[in-house]
This record gives C-alpha cells, structure tokens and sequence, in this order.
C-alpha cells in the first residue's frame, strides 16, 4: 500500500510536484493497480532470467564517421529560455 | 475510401494539388478532432512542387496523416500534451525522410492518447477523437487520430505507433487495417519514446494492399536505431491470395472472459472462412497469457518513468516560472503531464525505487521471458495466429476514462505481442450493429509476408471493408 507519505517520496524521485488535492485523488487508485499488479505474484519465475530485449542483439556499433549535426540556432530555437548561445536553466540552490 | 493505386490515376489525370486540396477540406470540415496540427500550406507546396517536376516515387503526390507523437521537421509534435504544445522539431524521424523520398505529402499530426498512454484518445490535451462510425464512442488508442483520419475520409494513409496495442486498438475500433510490425523493423529514431523496447511504428490504411505499400516505404534499417535491424524486404510481393495449407494456431486463452460473444463469433465465423479456403487450424496453449497485461504495464511504466524525464522545460516545451533547479523542474511537470501520464511516472517509479525492483520489474522481466517462449512453442505448431483484437467493439466516450484498471484491461489481446516482439495486423472481420470488429493475425518473427498474405486473402474473399 503506498500512503501519503510514500506519493510524496515518489513525487519527489519523478520531479512532479503534488498538490494535496493530487495526493488525495492519486492515492487510491495509485494502490488499486497496485493490488491488481499483485496478480503476477502468482507466476512461477523460480529459475526465469529476466528478458529486457526481444531480439538476441548487444552492443550495436556503427563506425565513427562524423557527419552532420544540427546547428545552434536549430538546437536553440525550442528552448524557452536561451541567453548568448547557451540554454538558461534555474539556480542550482 | 480511395486506394494508393486510385489516388495515383487521379494524381495523373488531375493532380496532387487537387486531392491534397480534397483532403484538406475533408479535414477542416470534419467533426472528429483527428487532427491537432493542419500543415496546409506546407502541403499544398510540396504538391505543387510534384505537380511541377514529377515523381517517381511509390507514394508520388499522396497525403498522409502522420501520429503526432513522430518528429516532423518545422511541423509542430505535441504528443498531445501541454507540457510540448509548441515545439517543433528542427529534424524529420526516419519514416519521414523516408516518406518524403517516396514522395509523400504529409498533411497534418493527428490526435492521441497524451504520450501515447491510453486506448481511447481521451487522454489528448486536445480533447477526445470521435469514432466515425458513431461519435458519441471512442476511436480507440493511442493513435485514435490516425485511424480516425483513415476511416473518416481525411486521410488515405496514415502512420500511427504501437507500444500495447496503440496501431490495432484504434483499426479494430474504427474497421481499417493496421499493421504492428516486428520490433526493430522500423527505425524509431524520431519517434519520442514512452516505452522503447515494446514500441514500434506502424501504418494504417483502408486495404491489406495500401498497408503493405507503406509499410515497404517506412521500413529498413537505420544506424540511428540501434535496435534496428539490418533486414530487407518487399513486403507487397507477399500478398498472395493463397491461404493452402496455412496452418492457424488458435489460442484459447484469447477467448476467454470478457471477451463480447459477437467479437467471438466473428473471429471465429473468419477463421472458418479462412479453412474454407484451404487453411488449417488448431489449438495452441499460451497458458501465461494471464500474466501479461500486468507485466506489460510494469515494463511500460518503468520505462516512462525513465524516458519521460528529459520533459524538464530546458531545452523544449513548457517552462513555468524559475524556482530552483530541482524546484523548477517539479513544477515544470506539474504544470505539463496529464493526470494519466503522471500516474504512469509515478507508477514507474516506484516500481524501479529502491526495495520494489525486484518485486515489481524484474518479476515482469521474467513474465516477459515466460511469454515469448509461449509464442516459440505456439509457432511451433502454426504459422500464424488469429485472435480478436478488442475484447469488444468502440465502447462510449467517458465511459472507462475514470477507472484506469478497466481501461487497462481492454488491452488484454494486445500487450503480450509487443512483450513477445512479434508481428500483428489487425483487419475489419464484422461488425456489432453499426460498429466496427477487428481480428488480429500474429507471425513469427520477421515473418510479416505470413500475416500480410493472410489478410490479403481473407479481404479478398469477403467483404467487411469500407469507410462512414
């Protein structure tokens, strides 16, 4: 079951402030799929390795041949804040 | 609904300008919110440019609607939600260079299921999609618009993306075919993540035909993907209409609970259909089917959580007022994901968090294992399967949107084929009153020819196409 507590701990790891009123309307449902996730409890995995990619593929490497990039204008221009060529982002403290 | 062939004689005798102009004006006078963004201007150019020179390319001169969730240079890409209302990619995704070499004419970014996290496009910043066949009911999700679009005229092609079911959700509930190819035919570079290891590109069109055209376009591999694979295939070569000695596996464990008795008779009077035809049939058992709706969502939520939170209002999308950094980027969020997506971070996270990792996402992780291998035991038997693609047809707006579990749980028949990373298409196969069914045809692994030329049989020898 998570609580009050615990959806504001969540919040805060996932950068997405909650108001009480979120905290209130998350909650049970938040804990109803939960409960519902419990169902996988069930499955026997005893000796199961776990399966992150469908395709038998690792370490893809292509050659470093250098090739276009986009300018600093194009990587600029949906930044709301831009100052001098640079993304303007909050203090840190 | 025209065809690709149809709209290419038209494109000859008249030209691209007028049909793109057609469908433009479809659009505009449309009802059912498919579209978020309109590039008319950009559209008719690019028509007149092909009117002009010529083309020789498969798509010469045809518009094409295009999931607004896939980067379309100077096109605004929302994903439907507030927090990138605004941006526009400054590069096209790898379908669309494609799309544009084959002369394709992109004439708008159609509606969705924010972040591609819904099967009713209800979840949209903009507002829910209608179904064309009767408005007050969902088009399904998340790529709602682009299925909408198709059936509703506005479109005669269009590209949507299917993480657990978001390509045949949508063509099920709106009688067009859709195509979830298998994972890493597709580039998905350009496509803005929610869950990159179940998710792929997929195309929508009114016939088995127009399908299996787009999708020759749009496939290939891609170094910017480094989950794409190096294969090659002409796709439209396979469509024969020769279903002998087909072996259809059936699994029952797709026509269980739930599942609407009309659906049920209509897969099952086309598998019939297909035996009639020279095809066989039988029972395979894909006993963790059960499992897979909770461990797809697991998988799907952990890796949004991850995925989404490049959304800080940096370098796009919304920026409310400055705080400090950690501050800032919390409110940022708040401000700019739907109820919807922010559960599913929420969800995410914790399932990731310290103490739940292996109670929650390696155990789905194992789940996924035991899956896949109850499709290779399937195949072993059958060379495709047939299933229902919905448990029931287009249900009504509102409906479900305030119970998550039971929105989950229409995408039961869907998730465990992106967990297993096979192959789907889902075809019209009948209908319940006025509304829409579709059935799905599953394949082996890179085996798209076996389920294109599946279709392309049953659609030729029935009759259950057809646009509102």
């Amino acid at each position: 079951m998570i609580g009050k507590k615990d959806l504001e701990h969540i919040g805060w790891l996932a950068r997405i402030e909650l108001s009480e009123e979120d905290k209130e309307k998350y909650t049970p449902k938040l804990n109803s799929i939960l409960d519902y996730f419990g169902e996988i409890d069930k499955a026997d995995t005893e000796g199961v390795e776990p399966l992150y990619h469908v395709l038998p593929m690792s370490n893809v490497f292509r050659e470093d041949i250098p090739t276009g990039s986009l300018s600093q204008e194009e990587v600029l221009s949906n930044a709301p804040k831009n100052q001098d060529g640079f993304i303007k982002a909050p203090r840190m403290m | 609904m025209a065809s690709i062939n149809e709209l290419t004689e038209r494109i000859h005798a008249d030209s691209s300008e007028e049909i793109v102009a057609e469908y433009l004006e479809r659009i505009t006078k449309g009802k059912l919110n498919a579209f978020i963004t309109v590039s008319k201007e950009s559209a008719l150019s690019q028509a007149q440019e092909i009117d002009a020179k010529g083309h020789d390319g498969p798509l010469a001169g045809i518009p094409i609607a295009i999931k607004d969730n896939i980067s379309t240079k100077g096109i605004q890409t929302t994903c439907a939600s507030k927090i990138l209302t605004g941006y526009i990619p400054p590069y096209d995704a790898h379908v669309i260079e494609k799309l544009k070499n084959a002369g394709a004419i992109i004439i708008g970014k159609t509606n969705m299921d924010e972040f591609a996290m819904g099967s009713s496009t209800e979840t949209s910043f903009y507002g829910p999609t209608l179904n064309p066949w009767d408005m007050t009911r969902v088009p399904g999700g998340s790529s709602g618009g682009s299925a909408a679009a198709v059936a509703g005229g506005e479109a005669p092609l269009s590209l949507g993306s299917d993480t657990g079911g978001s390509v045949r959700c949508p063509a099920s509930f709106c009688g067009v075919v859709g195509l979830k190819p298998t994972y890493g035919v597709i580039s998905r570079y350009g496509l803005i993540s929610y869950a990159n290891s179940l998710e792929q590109i997929g195309p929508f069109a009114s016939s088995v035909r127009d399908v299996a055209t787009l999708f020759d376009v749009i496939a290939g591999h891609d170094p910017r993907d480094s989950t794409s694979v190096k294969r090659d295939g002409n796709y439209s070569s396979s469509l024969e209409n020769d279903v002998n000695g087909l072996k259809i596996g059936i699994p029952e464990e797709y026509f269980g609970e739930g599942i609407d008795r009309n659906v049920e008779k209509s897969v099952r009077d086309a598998i019939n259909t297909l035996e009639e035809l020279g095809a066989t049939s039988t029972e395979v058992k894909m006993p963790h089917t059960k499992y897979a709706l909770s461990a797809y969502y697991i998988i799907a939520m952990s890796e949004a959580s991850s995925n989404l939170a490049r959304f800080d209002g940096m370098r796009y999308g919304l920026r409310t007022e400055d705080h400090d950094w950690h501050t800032t980027f919390s409110h940022v969020r708040a401000a700019g994901f739907g109820d919807e997506v922010k559960r599913r971070i929420l969800l995410g996270t914790y399932a990731l968090s310290a103490g739940y990792l292996d109670k929650y996402y390696l155990k789905a992780l194992k789940i996924r294992t035991l899956i896949k291998q109850d499709f290779e035991r399937a195949f072993k038997d059958a060379d495709v399967l047939i299933a229902p693609t919905m448990p029931y047809p287009a249900f009504k707006i509102g409906e479900k949107i305030d119970d998550p579990i039971s929105l989950y749980l229409a995408d039961v028949e869907t998730v465990p084929i992106n967990l297993a990373g096979v192959p789907s298409i889902s075809i019209p196969c009948g209908s319940s009153g006025s509304l829409p069914i579709g059935m799905q045809i599953i394949g082996k692994h890179f085996d798209e020819a076996a389920i294109l030329r599946t279709a392309y049989t049953f659609e030729e020898n029935t009759d259950f196409q057809g646009g509102s």
